[in-house]
């Protein structure tokens, strides 16, 4: 199982803070769990796919064509970050 | 390194007393921020601010960039208190304090710190006001002056 967590507007879009689930064994990159999530909830995807969007990977920031979302225990979707 | 993040107000002033008290004979410098909820924005009046965090991962990104900006700085130490949850307007919002054996090293490593945390922490702020929320993101300033330690 997979924990997938969304942080800030992509709380509001996703309309839940977390979810978990068994991701296809297909899926390699967060490109393609952010699609496979989209076509789920297009509008969903569309917010993931915005400029700014963060992922982390068992808490570690992953780029969208890393190959690192294979095993993965949680994935964390992040709008802009903004603390101060 | 101190880096804590708190769920209730918290007093700069005796954080800082604190950090005055502990300083070792090598420090000739200390340098402090803190930012404050306001309690007017550029969309009206404010109530409070509330700050998501991502528990574990937060802690371990602050204190990842916090090595790197003491190493850059060559501090004797660094601190910062950030809260989470709900902060009411007049509240304390966060306090970075640096020290070192000059004072150039010390305001260096306050501003970098703050530039990190507006654009970089993982942090997504909410203002609360009369007419609801309203999600705060880094302005095109901020993404500057953060780009400028980059260099």
């Amino acid at each position: 199982m997979t924990k997938i967590l969304f942080f800030g507007r992509l709380r509001d879009a996703a309309g839940l803070a977390e979810l978990s689930c068994c991701l296809p064994q297909s899926l390699r990159t967060v490109a393609e769990v952010r699609q496979w999530l989209g076509a789920r909830d297009p509008n969903l995807g569309q917010a993931l796919a915005a400029p700014g969007v963060r992922v982390a990977v068992d808490q570690t920031f992953c780029a969208s064509e890393q190959a690192c979302a294979a095993g993965a225990q949680e994935i964390a979707f992040m709008s802009p970050l903004s603390g101060g | 390194m101190t880096v804590l993040l708190c769920p209730a107000p918290f007093s700069p002033e005796r954080e800082m007393a604190l950090l005055a008290q502990g300083k070792t004979g090598d420090c000739g410098a200390l340098a402090s921020f803190v930012g404050y909820c306001r309690a007017t924005s550029a969309s009206g009046a404010v109530e409070a601010l509330v700050l998501d965090h991502y528990p574990g991962f937060t802690e371990k990104e602050i204190e990842r960039i916090a090595a790197h900006v003491i190493e850059r700085h060559q501090l004797i130490d660094l601190h910062v208190l950030h809260r989470v949850g709900a902060v009411a307007a007049g509240e304390a919002i966060v306090l970075v304090a640096a020290l070192s054996a000059h004072r150039a090293p010390s305001f260096a490593a306050v501003a970098e710190m703050m530039d990190y945390l507006k654009t970089d922490a993982p942090f997504w702020k909410r203002e609360l006001g009369p007419s609801g929320a309203r999600w705060i993101e880094p302005t095109a300033d901020d993404y500057a002056r953060r780009q400028e330690h980059a260099r």
